[in-house]
């Protein structure tokens, strides 16, 4: 098996699992099993189901924009992976934060490769969790028990690490990171990584403009040359 | 509930559609090629960040600390997710 697929399937299952507690949550929380299902299936974006079935009590219309405001994220990441993407209309159900993360490779096979089967992966695992969950209830165990919620930060960790040579990456990663922070009590959730994504933009636009003197010219080059193979290369190590 | 259900799927696939949809030409422009080759790392780096601390310092931060750990070892990828799960687990344990 390739090890992006392997690797995707990895993220799948653990990621997937946390629909167990997506299930529960969205039964609980008054939604019968066929509408928690229904949400795993057509809303498909975590972060967003679980707002909804959150919120969904005290009206849908908060529900309906909560979701929506944390859905912003995935238009963002269809930015970056609209050039390597066939099929547009069911790539777009499939992009999420996991399949945007898998796909951060340095070739166009390989970055559709860790979209559609992280994807795929993901939305099977998901949704089959989902089911488990919303039947079982409370019955079964949470996921995060067995530190499941620290499996998608851990993954997103390893690609990003490669890409981490070179003072600008450096800097954008850091001011992410503390954008992202500050923005978390401040925002509604979802918001902090996209008011980090703003920041660092504003921030790389504006270096960008500096001229071929400033540091901003070389990372052209790091991005073809330093990350050569190194997502795909931690997989094989 | 059917209805607030179908519509917040809609307006998130759309959301989705809408990033795929941007026009080749505009992606070409020398400055959102600038973007788009930093935009993973901004964005990976916030989700790291907001999924681990988002709620306050637990035992995740030991988990991707141990995360961190195996991937300075060079561990395969799946190495590096399941040592942070398990890390995380086993702290929730014995808290």
């Amino acid at each position: 098996m390739r090890p992006i697929v392997r690797d995707a399937l990895g993220v799948g299952v653990a990621v997937g699992a946390l629909g167990l507690s997506f299930g529960a949550l969205a039964v609980s929380s008054g939604l019968s099993p066929a509408q928690a299902c229904a949400l795993s299936l057509l809303m498909f974006t975590g972060a967003s189901q679980f707002a909804f079935v959150g919120l969904i009590g005290g009206g849908a219309a908060a529900a309906v924009a909560t979701a929506l405001a944390l859905g912003g994220r995935n238009a963002l990441y269809g930015l970056r992976l609209a050039p390597h993407l066939g099929h547009r209309g069911l790539a777009a159900h499939l992009v999420i934060d996991e399949s945007a993360a898998m796909a951060v490779r340095d070739t166009p096979a390989d970055t559709r490769l860790g979209f559609w089967s992280t994807g795929l992966a993901v939305f099977g695992f998901w949704n089959l969790a989902t089911l488990i969950g919303a039947l079982a209830g409370n019955a079964i165990s949470d996921p995060s028990a067995f530190g499941l919620d620290a499996a998608a930060p851990a993954a997103f960790l390893a690609l990003l690490a490669p890409r981490l040579q070179g003072r600008e990456p450096q800097a954008i990663a850091a001011l992410a990171v503390v954008a992202a922070l500050v923005a978390v009590p401040l925002v509604p959730a979802g918001g902090p990584v996209m008011v980090a994504a703003a920041v660092a933009m504003v921030v790389a636009l504006a270096r960008g403009g500096e001229g071929a003197g400033g540091f901003g010219r070389p990372v052209a080059g790091e991005g073809a040359g330093t990350c050569g193979g190194s997502p795909a290369g931690l997989g094989g190590a | 509930m059917w209805g607030a259900i179908l519509i917040a799927a809609a307006g998130c696939y759309a959301l989705k559609l809408a990033g795929l949809s941007v026009p080749q030409r505009v992606l070409d422009a020398p400055r959102l090629q600038r973007v788009a080759l930093l935009l993973p790392v901004a964005l990976l780096a916030a989700l790291i960040s907001v999924q681990t601390f988002g709620e306050g310092v637990d035992a995740r931060a030991a988990g991707l600390g141990a995360a961190v750990v195996a991937l300075a070892l060079r561990a395969p990828f799946l190495v590096v997710v399941a040592s942070a799960a398990a890390v995380t687990a086993l702290l929730r344990l014995a808290l």
